[in-house]
């Protein structure tokens, strides 16, 4: 089993990000970047099929700039076998991306392409459903457990009100959720063998894809503050307040 | 100029983090109550260091080591610095005066200690021999193929866990011109099973509880010639080769735990209100974590640029010293504030603000006093003018 893992470059999870102050995005200036957390579940769930001798070959992508290349190195250390990077400026949309890995299906035949759920900048959670689209291939999202079967792939989701099992026949679109593994970190060995591997480097262009935006930003601002809530003194006051006030209930 | 860290010290320095953020953070509490590192907690580090390749990662690679320079090591360091002392060092990182051994030696000590097999101590302080080393009392002396030890050294950190000692003893004495008689130095392996030597309990410290001094008594203990490491009466010399970035390992654990209790500040001062306010909005609180942002970032910059100089075989004693002086100094003033910003808190171990406090004192005194290292830097600054 061939698996494709893409990964973002995404500012840091421990960071408490900035507003910028005229509105068009976050601060990114000596901000510590990493490996959006995850795709390096994604990462780990793949290495773990290849020590278990379930996958023969892990290929991680990444789309972005330059310093892209960095999550590969990451991603290298942790025990892929291979790199891509496909350069491109910040802020490819979500199905400029689909449409990206969809070529690099056609390139490398995949069985099973991991994917974080979402990433953590700019949460669309979009990417995996797109491809899964536009390849017309299955898929699991949001999975807590994974297991190869014969030519297909196990997965459990977590739903409301429960587990669910979902058989997917290979070739396969899977993304992955919090709870699936822990990643390891990598050992020094393992850095400095990533720092001699090759990344291989291509252009949108190159795959012939056309990554024009498609949405405008209008703004970026910080989340309202958080208000103090409310005592109630009655379930009738309640009922009220969600209906009237909250618009949550009818 | 550059100032930009690689990818792969970037990888090398997250990946340390999250080593000591979860297998040694959540023993901290446990070592500081109990004075010393649970037998199980310290085989567990000590086997996922060695599998994880952060022990001896100062050791070339050709020899099995890490091959870290010393730039990067100081990275490693600073994050190693974040955790109680007594669980950091069992990421051992055998003392590089051990590359002085010959081959034979090798097979016995240093391959040994960068497998983790077994593990050194460094002996060179004595009671009645701190800052002015020269005046050890511990003396070797010659009798035919073997040499005689006898004396006592104390501070000995780790020698409770180690399996040998690498130790300074006075092996004669030499006329300088113009300034008297001095001793010679040699350094000798010693095994701890050689009959003679004893290793006994040390002091209980204020500073980095669980982690032990130890007293090392020579009484006749002999040792064949084989046990010299280097040439005989150039001991200093090996020091002086070898041993010139130990200052910085303490300037760099002493960033890592400023660092640490900053940002603890930081986050306290943002969330606790006080007069309807965070406490970080008066200007007493909010100035006083400035400082210390600028000075952590100083020390940290003194300490990165001496161990670039070392790895550029560039770095005088008086880099080392301006970098450990300022590091360990600056530790004591941010410790110190952290607990101011924390009040009554701050001083319960509750938290661990107070331990880092305690342990910020010894840091101002091994590895060369604060006084030794300023007497180093006026030393450089006043010799050319023949002051």
């Amino acid at each position: 089993m061939k698996v494709l893992v893409p990964v973002k470059r995404v500012v840091d999870a421990y960071v408490k990000v900035r507003v910028k102050s005229d509105g068009s995005g976050v601060e990114t200036n000596n901000i510590k970047m990493s490996m959006n957390p995850f795709d390096e579940i994604a990462v780990e769930q793949a290495v773990r099929l290849r020590e278990a001798g379930t996958a023969t070959e892990v290929v991680a992508v990444t789309i972005g700039p330059q310093q892209a290349q960095e999550q590969l190195r990451t991603a290298l250390a942790m025990g892929v076998d291979r790199a891509m990077h496909i350069e491109a400026d910040a802020g490819v949309e979500p199905l400029a991306v689909a449409k990206i890995l969809s070529a690099v299906c056609d390139q490398e035949s995949p069985d099973l392409v991991l994917l974080g759920k979402q990433a953590i900048d700019d949460d669309s959670n979009q990417t995996g459903q797109m491809l899964a689209a536009l390849r017309g291939w299955p898929q699991g999202t949001s999975i807590s457990k994974l297991e190869p079967g014969d030519g297909t792939v196990t997965v459990t989701r977590e739903v409301d009100g429960g587990l669910e099992s979902l058989e997917l026949p290979m070739p396969a679109i899977a993304t992955v959720d919090l709870r699936l593994n822990e990643p390891r970190y990598p050992k020094l060995p393992n850095i400095m063998k990533a720092k001699k591997k090759p990344i291989e480097q291509s252009t949108t262009a190159d795959l012939g894809v056309d990554i024009t935006p498609r949405l405008k930003q209008v703004k970026v601002e910080e989340p309202p503050a958080r208000a103090g809530g409310v005592k109630v003194s009655s379930v009738d006051e309640l009922i009220d307040k969600l209906r009237n006030e909250a618009k949550v209930i009818q | 100029m550059d100032f930009e860290s690689t990818t792969e010290q970037n990888m090398i320095v997250d990946s340390v983090r999250r080593f000591v953020e979860e297998e040694c953070y959540p023993h901290e509490n446990e070592v500081e109550r109990r004075g010393e590192v649970p037998a199980e907690v310290a085989e567990a580090i000590r086997a996922k260091s060695i599998e994880h390749g952060f022990y001896a990662a100062n050791m070339p690679e050709e020899l099995g080591g890490g091959g870290l320079d010393a730039l990067t090591m100081t990275m490693v360091e600073r994050e190693l610095g974040r955790t109680s002392f007594a669980l950091q060092m069992l990421v051992h990182r055998p003392s590089n005066i051990l590359r002085a051994c010959n081959d034979e030696q090798a097979e016995r000590y240093l391959y040994p200690a960068i497998r983790g097999e077994r593990i050194d101590c460094l002996a060179m302080t004595e009671p009645g021999a701190g800052s002015d080393l020269r005046g050890m009392a511990t003396r070797a002396e010659a009798d035919g193929d073997d040499w005689v030890i006898n004396g006592t050294k104390h501070f000995i950190s780790h020698a409770d866990v180690a399996d040998f000692t690498i130790l300074f003893a006075a092996t004669g004495e030499e006329e300088v011109q113009g300034r008297g008689k001095r001793k010679k130095i040699t350094v000798f392996l010693v095994d701890h099973d050689t009959p003679g030597m004893q290793v006994r309990a040390g002091y209980n410290s204020v500073s980095h509880h669980g982690y032990h001094n130890s007293i090392l008594e020579f009484d006749n203990c002999r040792v064949p010639a084989t046990q010299v490491l280097g040439e005989v009466h150039r001991g200093f010399d090996l020091a002086g080769t070898w041993l010139s970035a130990s200052r910085l390992t303490v300037g760099a654990t002493c960033i890592g735990r400023a660092r640490r209790a900053h940002e603890m500040a930081v986050e306290w001062a943002a969330s606790r209100k006080q007069f309807g306010q965070s406490i970080g909005r008066f200007q007493g609180i909010g100035f006083k974590l400035a400082d210390m942002a600028t000075e952590i970032e100083a020390a940290e910059m003194l300490c990165l640029r001496a161990a670039w100089l070392h790895d550029q075989d560039r770095m005088t004693d008086s880099d080392a010293a301006k970098a450990k002086l300022y590091a360990s100094e600056m530790l004591a003033r941010v410790t110190d504030e952290c607990i101011q910003i924390f009040g009554g808190m701050g001083l319960m171990d509750e938290l661990p603000l107070e331990r880092f406090w305690r342990d910020a004192r010894i840091e101002r005194i091994w590895d060369g006093t604060s006084e030794i290292q300023r007497h180093i830097i006026s030393r450089d600054l006043l010799r050319p003018y023949g002051g």
